[in-house]
């Protein structure tokens, strides 16, 4: 099952080493990472997606904890928390008809088309996993000349959040 | 006071009481060691980085103290990386102190640059890149910090040589406070405790399984009281030798690959088993499935990541050893204890049954009985170092360790070579005690070349190689487990006496039963470095032996 991982981490060079090394290390598998900073210019907020069982996300959430420069992490439970990841897709369109069936996707998803050229269409989309998942299977049908995701980022709702999401470590 | 990089970092070397330093000099590294040569701190150069690293961590392991180590940029560097990820494995604290390239040139292939800080993420408990000259002090007490708090580690500095040059106001550093690094402070759950009290109350055959951490954390003494007043039976680790008197009532030695068989056989049949500060190593449980299968456990680690890793604990207790052994102390007094006398009586059995003996009838060099002999000489008093093999097992099966911190063996990571240099911290922390090296031709080839170290510094250790003529412990996988076939394990070592003697060392060349104990005299009362070639049998083997990944039922010999 895919877990996704929120952790808040030192703002300085090298904590994406030591945190991205620990998984290399350990042999866990990141399905996606993103890395920004936080309201606190000292804190960067990782957003890291991870598969396995219950057992191997907790290995792997208390690994991360030994880390030095690691304030805190979490594992985000999907209803009470916002994942969202940005997709942009170049896809082809050798007809009229295609194009304007691509388009109409695109407004399922609530996707923008960014531009366009007599051959192809390049779309983007925010979105929760799933919804990216299933525009780039439908996209996939007419040819996907390029794509780019983002990963995920995440944070929990406001009215889900509990005393001890506070910033120290559990 | 204005004061450059490199006084910096000496004075905050002294600030944290550091007395001695083992490395090796060069050119990114320089200013350092010229602030060195009259600083008052002991330095000792060894004639390889590798071997500097582990005396630092023999240094370490015998005295509880943080172990410092430096070298130069580059190729100095690269090579501490061993020791690095030994004293990783095994709980070493040390502080490595690494030269580096000027800042200008990071990243641009200059002569002798690596990218030691890249290298050493995975091989530290932590690692720095100066890149200010004004943060050098907090990050100096950080790192010490670091390396010597929780379960501790190795910490690496990597200090580019323009920051060494560079002047600036010292300031002292503030008391070390790292938001990030806190969870190993935490309140022990004496909930947990009654829990495992009442589990103890319960059982019919508990086990005390110990590893390293009660030596890291002192609390030796704590667990001998525990172990004396629930009488309940205790093996250690490898790395928990010495935690336990080894001729006490209810030591069972040491557990695992080889280990003794009434303590497998313990293991094996226990209904209850206390691990403190141990982590299950694939060494000590063989096939994880077949493991201790009945019995509940009751897991105390300071290291939260350690419980529920390897096996699931039905008890976790997160905390010191050493603290968490004291709750328990407290609460013994109102538990309704028993005396286990059935369980007793059975493994009594089990010793006599199975004891752990060899054959000794012939006039040859029997490993075992070398060790033995060493064991009566120095009383079970001398700190004992080894390497990695047949030899470190022998002397882990026959030397009846009473004390910890007298056992020096590379655990975690197995890294011939490591007994020997580590004899050299070891005897420069205490230079009135008897230190030993137990070693094999094949380990002590790794780092031979300390001997030049040994005899420079007036170290009178005692080297005992139990010579086979094979890297003896694959030979013997081999001729278990892969048909005799003896690919490229034949040594056929050089003369160790003469080279000893080259170096400027005693030697001492031992081929009969009878010249055993007259060797290991002399050598006690020789005040230089001395080198003792056993000449053991080629092809003998270190039983009992359960297969890695095997289970009791495939126990060998
Ligand atoms: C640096 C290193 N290389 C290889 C090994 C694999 N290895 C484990 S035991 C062993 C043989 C050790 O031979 P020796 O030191 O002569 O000891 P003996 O087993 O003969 O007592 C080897 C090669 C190791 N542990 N460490």
């Amino acid at each position: 099952m895919l877990h996704t991982l929120s952790l808040l981490v030192r703002n300085h060079p090298g904590v994406l080493s030591h945190v991205a090394g620990l998984f290399t290390r350990r042999g866990y598998n990141i399905e996606s990472i993103s890395v920004g900073v936080t309201e606190n210019p000292e804190l960067s907020r990782m957003t890291i997606a991870v598969g396995g069982d219950e057992r191997v996300v907790q290995q792997i959430i208390k690994q991360c904890q030994k880390l030095v420069d690691v304030l805190s992490i979490k594992d985000l439970k999907y209803d009470e928390s916002i994942t969202r990841e940005l997709a942009v897709f170049v896809v082809k369109t050798p007809s009229n008809q295609s194009r304007a069936e691509i388009i109409q996707i695109a407004g399922v998803f609530n996707a923008r088309v960014a531009d366009m050229s007599e051959t192809s269409i390049m779309i983007e989309v925010t979105g929760n996993q799933r919804q990216i998942d299933s525009i780039t299977r439908l996209l996939a049908q007419y040819g996907i000349e390029e794509m780019a995701r983002t990963g995920i980022v995440a944070l929990t709702f406001p009215s889900k959040r509990k005393p001890e999401d506070s910033l120290e470590k559990e | 006071m204005k004061l450059t990089g490199a006084q910096i970092l000496i004075e905050s070397l002294k600030a944290e009481g550091v007395e001695v330093i083992f490395g090796i000099p060069g050119g990114a590294i320089m200013p350092v060691y010229d602030v060195l040569f009259d600083s008052g701190i002991a330095h000792i150069l060894t004639r390889h980085e590798q071997g500097a690293i582990h005396a630092a961590e023999g240094y370490a392991r015998t005295t509880g103290k943080v172990g410092v180590c430096m070298a130069t940029s580059g190729p100095g560097a690269t090579n501490l990386v061993t020791g690095l990820v030994d004293a990783l494995m095994d709980s070493t604290p040390i502080v490595a102190i690494t030269g580096q390239v000027p800042t200008h040139l990071i990243g641009t292939d200059g002569f002798q640059e690596a990218d030691i800080y890249g290298i050493s993420i995975p091989a530290t408990k932590y690692n720095y890149l100066v890149r200010d000259v004004n943060k050098l002090a907090q990050i100096v007490a950080e790192a010490f910090y670091i390396a010597r708090t929780g379960r501790p580690g190795p910490v690496l500095i990597d200090l580019p040589k323009d920051i060494q040059n560079a002047v600036t106001e010292y300031v002292k550093p503030k008391p070390v406070s790292l938001p990030c690094y806190n969870q190993y402070f935490q309140e022990i759950n004496e909930a947990q405790v009654d829990k495992a009290i009442q589990a103890i109350e319960e059982a019919e055959r508990p086990v005390i399984y110990v590893g390293g951490g009660v030596i890291i954390s002192g609390a030796h003494q704590e667990l001998y009281e525990f172990a004396k007043r629930t009488r309940i039976p205790v093996t250690t680790t490898l790395m928990g030798l010495g935690s336990f008197p080894g001729t006490d009532e209810l030591s069972l030695g040491m557990l695992g690959m080889h280990g003794t068989k009434y303590a497998n056989y313990a293991m094996g049949e226990a209904d209850l088993i206390l691990a403190l500060g141990a982590r299950f190593d694939d060494r000590v449980t063989g096939k994880v499935s077949e493991f201790a299968r009945n019995a509940k456990i009751v897991h105390v680690d300071i290291d939260a990541a350690e419980i529920n890793k390897i096996v699931y604990a039905h008890i976790p207790i997160r905390g010191d050893v050493k603290k968490v052994l004291q709750v328990f102390l407290k609460k013994l007094d109102k538990a309704k204890l028993k005396t286990y006398d059935k369980w007793h009586k059975q493994i009594q059995e089990w010793k006599t049954q199975y004891p752990l003996t060899y054959e000794n009838s012939e006039d040859r060099v029997i490993p075992q009985y070398v060790v033995e002999q060493i064991y009566e000489a120095t009383k079970g008093e001398a700190i004992i170092t080894v390497g990695v093999g047949q030899h470190q097992m022998w002397a882990a099966q026959y030397y009846r360790f009473q004390a910890p911190r007298s056992w020096v063996s590379s655990s975690g990571l197995g890294t011939m070579g490591f007994g020997f240099p580590a004899a050299i911290g070891a005897q420069v922390a205490y230079p009135h005690r008897t230190v030993f090296t137990i070693d094999g031709d094949g380990s002590f080839q790794m780092t031979i070349q300390e001997l030049a170290t040994a005899v420079q510094y007036h170290l009178p250790i005692k080297i005992a190689i139990l010579n086979n003529g094979y890297l003896g412990m694959v030979r013997q996988w081999q001729q278990l487990f892969f048909k005799g076939r003896y690919s490229h394990t034949f040594l056929g070592s050089p003369d160790f006496v003469k080279i000893a003697e080259g170096y400027g060392a005693v030697g001492i060349l031992i081929t009969k039963k009878a010249e055993v104990r007259p060797a290991i005299e002399k050598a006690l009362e020789t005040d230089n470095t001395v080198v003792m070639d056993f000449r053991i049998p080629q092809e003998d083997n270190v039983y009992p032996m359960i297969p890695a990944g095997g289970t009791l039922k495939q126990m060998i010999g």
